[in-house]
């Protein structure tokens, strides 16, 4: 009789564990790609490297649209268009910031690659949008000025 | 949760996806009143789905403006499709929204 107890106790623990652990998972997951070397590089060469991007050419098929002057740099609005075709993902950096990779946008299933998104930035810089097509790396920068920088 | 604005609007063949997520996303530099350094707390990742299907996977640093906003364009939406967004911070934090594709 003890002994079919304990048995029911510990079946109901190890379920308990295991939906506890697949409830967890799907965070993890996702949690477990987020691309750690190339968002903490302090430089912008490692920021590209980090994101895979080690030959990164000009390309005319951009369209960054940023302003010329920011008088607050914690909220600066960018829009970013790839008219280049199998434009798969679009990464955002300001040159200048202690951490220059802002944000890498991947889109898939009709998604159009086309964001607008507000970023903030330390001080006067170059803007740049990577753009990952094909395989292969584009991309294009823009002056903007800081008149207070946002970085806190 | 309150904490995600989100709306898509079809106009033609287009969708246009807007978004609003109420984040501090604190950079960890930024030091408060008492001089202490606020911890970084900041959304690293956000999926946006169509009825479902991933079409945007983003991934983002402490750069990224407090309370982010995000625009975006899909094809291949109709009127009444779910579109639904989920954030993750560093903090293992989470929260999603969801909205119908409207007629523009």
């Amino acid at each position: 009789m003890n002994h079919k107890q304990w048995n029911r106790r510990a079946w109901l623990q190890g379920c308990a564990a295991l939906l506890g652990m697949l409830a967890l998972a799907p965070l993890r997951a996702l949690a477990a790609a987020w691309n750690k070397a190339a968002f903490d590089a302090t430089k912008v060469d490692a920021a590209l490297q980090g994101l895979g991007a080690v030959q990164v050419g000009p390309s005319r098929d951009i369209i960054l649209i940023a302003p010329d002057m920011a008088e607050n740099g914690a909220i600066v609005q960018i829009e970013v268009e790839s008219r280049i075709p199998g434009t798969e993902a679009i990464a955002i950096l300001a040159e200048k910031n202690p951490t220059p990779l802002i944000a890498n946008f991947v889109f898939s299933n009709g998604a159009e690659p086309y964001v607008i998104t507000r970023i903030k930035m330390g001080e006067t810089a170059d803007v740049r949008a990577i753009i990952k097509a094909g395989g292969k790396y584009y991309s294009v920068a823009k002056k903007v000025e800081v008149s207070l920088g946002g970085c806190g | 949760m309150a904490d995600i604005k989100i709306r898509a609007t079809i106009k033609g063949e287009t969708t246009e996806i807007r978004a609003l997520m109420i984040h501090p996303m604190e950079t960890g530099r930024r030091k408060d009143d008492f001089g202490e350094v606020v911890p970084a707390h900041f959304i690293q990742l956000v999926t946006v789905a169509l009825n479902g299907k991933t079409v945007l996977e983003a991934q983002w640093g402490t750069g990224v403006s407090k309370n982010p906003y995000l625009t975006f364009r899909l094809k291949g939406a109709k009127v009444g499709d779910k579109i639904s967004l989920q954030w993750v911070d560093n903090k293992g934090q989470s929260s999603s929204q969801g909205a119908a594709v409207q007629a523009g």
